[in-house]
């Protein structure tokens, strides 16, 4: 059996999506900005297809939706837009307040920004891999020109108070941007509750297509483009259109959008019921309260197991998990959210994240719950640090 | 029947980029970052794509491609990296670059401008080439970077890249070259052309629209554009787009293969095509010298005759074309290229671009010559343009100008 619960690194297109997309590459193939058949042919596909993530947000026509090459780009695009469009015209603003959980993408171009004049302020997590809405107001400065926090971690799964943040911002004349990749489709993301200026989001998270995503960027708070170029998608993000990656997206989150109900029934009762399981083992940590979690991911610490060696005996029984973030797995680092909440890096070396997707199934639950357990126990048997802890311990 | 002469803008998809990428969409799905089965299931397809790049252009292992979301995206990150590295943080503030580049460059540079750095925008000649001397005369001990690229979209015609590439050596300047005309079109050999970095995109060969690359000559410093995980060796963030990449690399494998094969045959049907419609309709120009041009392209102007006007004709009769690049299409304005060669304004309003492919056949050539003609002869009837200029003979400029604004 090969079981994938490796879903908030990429998951596997929707078979509907792929169906959806493959006349565009052989015969729907024209460049929608020629004037031509074939050009306006494809129009119509593109304008469902935009409509499909407008009523997905629940985001008004006057609002801008800019697809990008992906979500990395969108959080580039955020970031720079504001460092050029605000901070260097007027360096007395130029505090950003993030958290310091984020993706890499928001992370290393902070880093970047910081050599320019920038001053960041990283809100540390809690214990619970959480972030505390009043944290993030107390990092606020008369200089701060922009948040940029995420709805929902993509390793521990912690949803963050953005309808409070945002809020929060708006009131004090703070922009307010937030990476969304790990919500879409796995909670209810209504822009007419939560009031963001710019959000995030990726296809392949959600069972489309992976290079491409999008940006939601409010009216009125136009930036400069990251991309600059031809007048494709109104002058704000250049480059010929992937149409049969908008395509796919499109019908990938009018999908998601609609089986948020189920990732909340029936994808959290198979994460409950593995994870009710996986906490048998003993001397194991789940991270964050279940209920303020993504309902499709669980991340576990077994104290004596190296999470990559337990990543290799999961290998080889078919079930890909991850030790983190994807996007630095092969660095071999401690799992960062991990050593943020605080805990000591062997404990962070151990952690092991589990992601559900609407595609799993109770078999693939069953026999993950049955091969996890044995090699947590094989692997403890030959740990040199397990039996050095129980020792001491 | 339907006949797709706008190769330049776009191309179809090759049935067999198609195949090759299919299995990437639902079955190997894993992201190549992750260390399990499913991420490293599609490293040997991503590593034969990358291999099936460098083959065709003739890179050295020394050197580094990047895949990046298209060529907008490459020339961005030129441009945008190397005024960081070396106009902000370091003493360089020149770019020289043409006025018939694409808009992915033109834009960028005007971005740049508004950020104080100084900008040349090199003229072409009436073959609608900038010539290496010009590019020479106007490099300074301040000019950071050229960006020519190596054809151009409209005309199609050859930029002397291995003349400026040593120009650019011997001045110790950094030259870009938006590749996207040429890839696929005819040779390139990075090993034969002293060229620092080349902006590349799979749609224009076949390949899926939304991927690009970027080749960086002896793997040398670039800061990314892109800033984030550690993908591309840090170079470009982002999720790798699998079954596009793998989709690339067999696109420019069947591009590149037995290319002058392929030239021959396209130039075959171009040069019929080109000489039908310049024999068979009076007062019609085409630019540039055919020897001097990818085989595949057409840039025709009919006095008297709007370009839009055209296109809406040969749209009826079921042929895409286009009067000039699709990323300025949307608007009607006159064609850049022909005013840049000195064309008048009326005349630039008349350019049909055609592009054939490897796909083309024949009968399509056979098939948009007759139709070509019936549009231009019924265009002409009611052109109130042509029947003021023909008695005259171009002594009414002026009013035709007039009838444009």
């Amino acid at each position: 059996m090969r079981v994938y619960l490796d879903n908030n690194a990429t998951t596997k297109i929707d078979p509907l999506v792929r169906v959806k997309m493959q006349p565009f590459f052989e015969e729907l193939y024209g460049n929608p900005n020629s004037l031509h058949q074939y050009g306006m042919e494809v129009r119509p596909h593109l304008n469902k297809a935009m409509g499909e993530m407008y009523d997905a947000l629940n985001v008004p026509d006057k609002d801008d939706i800019l697809i990008t090459s992906c979500a990395t780009e969108s959080n580039n695009a955020v970031l720079k837009g504001v460092f050029f469009q605000h901070i260097l015209k007027n360096p007395e603003k130029n505090h950003i307040v993030t958290s310091s959980v984020e993706h890499p993408a928001i992370i290393e171009t902070l880093m970047f920004l910081s050599d320019y004049g920038v001053d960041v302020t990283y809100v540390d997590v809690d214990d619970n891999g959480g972030i505390s809405a009043q944290a993030v107001k107390d990092a606020v400065t008369d200089k701060t020109i922009l948040i940029s926090m995420m709805w929902a971690n993509n390793e521990t799964g912690m949803i963050f108070p953005v309808e409070e943040v945002s809020a929060f911002a708006k009131e004090k004349g703070i922009l307010f941007h937030t990476d969304a990749v790990q919500a879409i489709g796995k909670v209810h993301v209504d822009l007419t509750k939560v009031d963001v200026d710019y959000l995030t989001f990726s296809a392949h998270k959600f069972h489309g297509p992976k290079g491409v995503g999008g940006l939601y960027v409010k009216k009125g708070k136009t930036l400069p483009n990251l991309l600059h170029g031809g007048e494709q998608m109104g002058g704000k993000r250049a480059g010929t259109l992937n149409v049969a990656y908008i395509v796919g997206m499109g019908l990938a989150m009018r999908q998601a959008a609609n089986h948020v109900e189920k990732m909340n029934t029936d994808v959290r009762r198979l994460r409950d019921k593995l994870e009710d399981a996986l906490a048998k083992i003993s001397d194991t940590i789940v991270v964050g309260p279940r209920e303020k979690r993504t309902p499709n991911t669980l991340l576990i610490s077994l104290r004596g197991i190296e999470g990559e060696a337990m990543l290799w005996d999961l290998n080889r029984a078919g079930i890909a998990a991850s030790t983190g973030s994807a996007c630095a797995s092969e660095s071999l680092h401690a799992n960062p959210v991990m050593s943020a909440i605080g805990e000591d890096p062997e404990l962070a070396h151990t952690a092991m994240r589990l992601s559900l997707s609407r595609f799993t199934t109770e078999e693939e639950i069953d026999y993950t719950i049955e091969l996890f357990t044995k090699a947590a126990e094989r692997l403890r048997s030959i740990s040199s640090t397990y039996a050095y802890t129980n020792e001491a311990g | 029947m339907q006949v797709y002469m706008d190769n330049n803008a776009t191309t179809m998809v090759d049935p067999q980029v198609l195949e090759a990428m299919l299995p990437y969409f639902t079955e190997q799905y894993g992201n190549p970052n992750s260390l399990h089965k499913f991420g490293t299931a599609s490293h040997p397809a991503i590593t034969k794509a990358i291999d099936q790049v460098y083959t065709a252009i003739n890179a050295a292992d020394a050197d580094d491609i990047i895949f990046t979301s298209c060529a907008t995206e490459s020339n961005n990150w030129v441009l945008q990296s190397v005024w960081l590295d070396k106009i902000v943080n370091g003493d360089k503030n020149h770019i020289v670059t043409t006025e018939i580049e694409h808009p992915s460059v033109l834009a960028t540079c005007r971005f740049l401008e508004e950020q104080g750095v100084k900008v040349t925008y090199l003229p072409v000649n009436e073959q609608g080439v900038v010539e290496a001397h010009t590019v020479k005369s106007f490099i300074t001990e301040k000019t950071a970077l050229v960006s020519v690229m190596w054809a151009n979209n409209e005309t199609g015609m050859i930029f002397p890249i291995q003349e400026i590439g040593e120009i650019c050596k011997e001045k110790g300047v950094l030259f870009h070259t938006d590749g996207v005309q040429a890839v696929g079109k005819i040779p390139v050999d990075m090993q034969a052309v002293h060229v620092d970095f080349m902006s590349m995109s799979a749609h224009k060969f076949h390949g899926p629209k939304g991927i690009g690359a970027l080749y960086i000559k002896d793997s040398q410093d670039l800061s990314p554009l892109l800033h984030g995980g550690e993908h591309m060796g840090g170079r470009r963030s982002g999720t790798l787009n699998v079954p596009y990449i793998i989709g690339m690399g067999k696109a420019m494998e069947l591009a590149t293969e037995n290319i002058e094969e392929k030239m021959a045959k396209i130039s075959a049907q171009r040069d019929r095509l080109e000489d039908a419609l310049l024999e068979a309709i009076p007062e019609t120009f085409t630019v540039g010298d055919r020897s001097n041009r990818t085989p595949n392209t057409i840039l025709i102007s009919i006095r008297g005759v709007e370009g839009e006007g055209m296109l809406w004709d040969l749209n009826h009769g079921q042929i895409g074309a286009s009067t000039g690049s699709a990323c300025a299409s949307a608007d009607l304005e006159a064609n850049t290229v022909m005013l840049a060669i000195g064309a008048d304004n009326e005349l630039a309003h008349t350019g049909i671009r055609l592009s054939l492919s490897r796909f083309t056949t024949d009968e399509e050539v056979e098939y948009v010559i007759e139709h070509f003609k019936g549009a231009v002869l019924r265009l002409r009837s009611i052109s109130s343009s042509y029947a003021k200029v023909k008695p005259t003979a171009g002594g009414e400029v002026q009013e035709c100008e007039l009838h444009h604004h």
